[in-house]
């Protein structure tokens, strides 16, 4: 492995799968924080696990960006060594934890997403990406039942419960319309086969989270100004403070096996 | 089949028939029976033909290739079933063997065979339901007590202490026990 950052070979083919696998990883790792310090064990468990589902999507979609960009860069290459503008993630999945309500309701909106998303991408031209959805399809449709069952909970549950997971949800809703964004990278792929048009799931994602939000006797917030940057690099505060946690152990001795 | 990894090794040489000098579905029988035999090591009690993680096996001039798909994208059994499966056929005297991992077509409980719900019945374990790859969101299971058979079940937890298992209680003989999550 390089000893310092890594420059990526930003192919369409290699940006559209950064994307992706930056999403996993992203929000693989924010679940990871939860170890040992979740409200219970059983939840502890749950989000070790998903945790795991999406580290080892993000691991699948590296390998393959590593083979579609072909200059020798591994999954670890792109996970430890590139600096944060070069991560393409959503915003919605960098955003700290908060209270289990927060991590709650950022779950259940990407899953509410990447669930249609990955079905959808079973579909794709590249035989790859195609294999990868069949997977992480059925691994998102487990995470949302999950997190519906806990954002239901949540806002039908006590008061505080309720007040909680209301101002989860308004908080990260802003960040709900980058899920969409269709830019140049997304309709090259969408040219091609390999890609799917976003703006076709937005109806999909909206019954699903409008459906659980009614059940759990929470409103669902008004379509505002919508946070969009990071699939080009831009990114909120927070996930510089995450990188610098994930990447600490090769930035600091670079090229460590273990 | 899409390739994602690979995992070499070299064995070491044996005095034995040279693998290229057997009939090819020979050697494919053998490795399948010493490589199918490999354990899962969080379920020690499956083998990976049990579990249809063992997908085909293919022989050229006596190179062996081998094809595993992993239960889970995270699956961290995957690396320590590869060694295993080198590792075997290494001792056997066959080998170099070449383990890649494949991700389509997806794994399903669906592949699990029937002696394998057998034993994991026997193990403890709550066998997954046939053919129920797919519920809807909110959708009732019906998982009877792999102790007491009882159908008086609850979960307790979605997941488990494995990607691939989720927690439940039988409401009869008060046992907690693992099933063996539909996928």
């Amino acid at each position: 492995m390089e000893s310092g950052s890594i420059q990526v070979t930003e192919t369409p083919l290699v940006l559209f799968v950064l994307r992706r696998a930056d999403d996993a990883l992203i929000l693989g790792h924010r679940l990871s924080e939860w170890c040992g310090v979740a409200p219970a064990m059983e939840e502890d468990m749950a989000l070790a696990n998903m945790g795991l589902d999406l580290i080892g999507q993000a691991r699948s979609l590296y390998a393959y960006a590593g083979e579609a960009e072909a200059v020798g860069h591994d999954e670890d290459a792109f996970a430890y060594c590139r600096d944060e503008r070069a991560y393409r993630n959503l915003l919605l999945v960098e955003q700290p934890n908060g209270d289990f309500a927060k991590t709650m309701a950022r779950q259940f909106l990407y899953a509410a997403f990447a669930y249609p998303y990955w079905r959808a991408m079973m579909g794709s031209a590249d035989a790859m990406l195609s294999a990868i959805a069949a997977k992480s399809e059925k691994e998102m449709a487990y995470h949302l039942r999950y997190c519906a069952e806990w954002i239901v909970r949540l806002g039908d549950g006590t008061t505080t419960s309720h007040a909680r997971a209301t101002a989860a949800i308004e908080e990260l809703w802003p960040f709900t319309g980058e899920l969409f964004e269709v830019d140049g990278v997304e309709r090259a792929a969408i040219a091609e086969g390999i890609g799917v048009d976003l703006e076709t799931l937005r109806g999909a994602w909206r019954s699903s989270v409008a459906e659980i939000l009614e059940k759990a006797a929470l409103k669902m917030p008004a379509d505002g100004w919508m946070q969009k940057g990071g699939r080009n690099g831009r990114h909120s505060e927070h996930l510089g403070h995450l990188l610098a946690e994930l990447q600490y152990v090769q930035r600091a001795i670079p090229g460590a096996i273990w | 089949m899409i390739s994602i990894a690979e995992h070499r090794i070299d064995a070491p040489r044996v005095p034995a028939a040279p693998a290229s000098e057997r009939r090819p579905e020979d050697l494919r029988a053998e490795v399948w029976r010493i490589a199918g035999a490999v354990v899962d090591p969080e379920i020690p009690a499956l083998s990976i033909a049990d579990l249809g993680v063992l997908r085909d096996i293919r022989v050229d001039r006596g190179a062996i290739e081998i094809f595993i798909t992993p239960t889970y994208s995270g699956c961290p059994a995957m690396n320590v079933i590869a060694v295993e499966i080198t590792l075997a056929l290494a001792k056997s005297g066959l080998g170099p063997a070449r383990v890649t991992t494949v991700l389509s077509p997806a794994w399903t409980t669906d592949w699990m065979s029937q002696e394998g719900r057998r034993k994991l019945k026997e193990y403890g374990v709550a066998p997954p339901q046939n053919g129920g790859g797919r519920r809807a969101l909110f959708g009732i299971e019906q998982i009877n007590c792999p102790r007491c058979d009882s159908a008086d079940t609850a979960q307790i937890a979605e997941f488990g202490s494995t990607s691939c298992k989720a927690l439940w209680r039988c409401n009869s003989c008060r046992e907690p026990f693992d099933y063996f999550k539909c996928h």
